[in-house]
């Protein structure tokens, strides 16, 4: 399973979310289909994508937030799952693409190469939807039915350690956060 | 405990009056009545945290979506912070109310308190942060005012550090 093909089986669902994604592959990816104003991209503080989208959660009970993050990030933050656990926001959804790997640096492998399981870990955190797909079409109906569902729900998604040639975007990283903000402030007036 | 709650109260009335409607936690000794008194107001949302750094990305959430917020957290949690603070809030200019407690200071009798407070300031002015030392009750309202008034301009972290003398009695 690649993570563009999971990405762009879900791009369509994305219009009405917030969406937070960690750095590398997974910003270059979401970007490549198509920005929109609704989309951050934290570029680095890795394992903060989560953390980013429990505060939009906590703060925006309306609108539904999506975080795409990864195996390497989360496991930079593991205290992330107990604390969205403890809050439990019934509009964040939570993906981890789990590629075992630290792609962007080399491909070294990460702990989930070697039996570390995150949706377990999710789970026993006390998240309370948490499961693991490993075929686009998996991919995208628990994306659809975690979004149906209002509930906090962390899905892990296998995928291949293969990402885009580049990872700079032609968006400057300010520029995306100050759209994203204004985004949401228009949100607020409609 | 001699945890001085009247200038906890003084600190959390004035983030209030700041319009702070969300504080992030670690909890620490001299902090304890903030945190109660973030957790009884039906008006401020309190997440407590497993460690600090993840306040940063639950402020920067926040200030996407209009709240003013503040992390409240003792001097080793801002150390535990710093990635967090550099490669996202100086990054992406994100405003930051950081209510550092100052451990290891002068009158310090914890030994384990005692190297972070060695290197607090160092590390303050290092990652050009602005900071002011809080030591009188008096000066409360108007410093947090005005240093959230300076991250909110700057777009930047800001650090209020609260020492001793404010914060504990005896």
């Amino acid at each position: 399973m690649l993570r563009l093909d999971c990405l762009r089986a879900v791009y369509s669902d994305l219009g009405n979310c917030l969406v937070v994604t960690i750095m590398g592959a997974t910003a270059a990816e979401l970007h490549s289909l198509g920005h929109r104003p609704n989309f951050f991209y934290l570029q680095h503080a890795m394992g903060l994508a989560s953390s980013t989208g429990l505060g939009l959660a906590l703060c925006l009970s309306d609108e539904q937030i999506i975080v795409f993050d990864g195996d390497g990030s989360l496991l930079m933050n593991l205290g992330s799952l107990s604390t969205m656990a403890r809050y439990r926001p019934k509009n964040l959804v939570h993906v981890v693409f789990d590629n075992e790997s630290l792609l962007s640096v080399g491909g070294f492998p990460t702990a989930t190469s070697t039996g570390t399981d995150l949706e377990g870990i999710a789970r026993a955190a006390g998240i309370p939807s948490a499961l693991t797909v490993r075929t686009v079409e998996d991919f995208s109906s628990a994306v659809k039915n975690a979004l149906d569902r209002k509930q906090l729900t962390t899905i892990v998604a296998k995928v291949e350690p293969t990402g885009p040639a580049g990872y700079v975007t032609d968006l400057s990283l300010v520029e995306n956060r100050f759209q994203f903000r204004r985004y949401i402030q228009s949100l607020k007036r409609s | 405990m001699p945890v001085s709650l009247a200038s906890s109260k003084a600190i959390f009335d004035a983030l209030k009056q700041c319009d702070v409607r969300l504080l992030s936690a670690l909890p620490e000794t001299w902090l304890v009545h903030l945190i109660r008194m973030a957790d009884d107001d039906p008006e401020t949302i309190l997440v407590r945290l497993a460690k600090e750094e993840e306040g940063v990305g639950i402020s920067a959430g926040a200030h996407f979506a209009g709240v003013k917020s503040a992390m409240l957290m003792q001097n080793h949690g801002f150390l535990a912070a710093i990635n967090g603070i550099v490669s996202f809030a100086h990054l992406y200019k994100i405003p930051l109310l950081m209510l550092i407690s100052y451990r290891g200071s002068f009158g310090e009798r914890d030994p384990w308190q005692t190297q972070g407070g060695n290197v607090t300031e160092a590390l303050l002015r290092a990652m050009s942060i602005p900071y002011s030392i809080l030591d009188r009750i008096e000066n409360v309202e108007k410093r947090i005012r005005q240093a959230q008034t300076l991250a909110d301009s700057s777009m930047q972290p800001v650090a209020l550090l609260l020492t001793r003398d404010l914060m504990w009695e005896e």
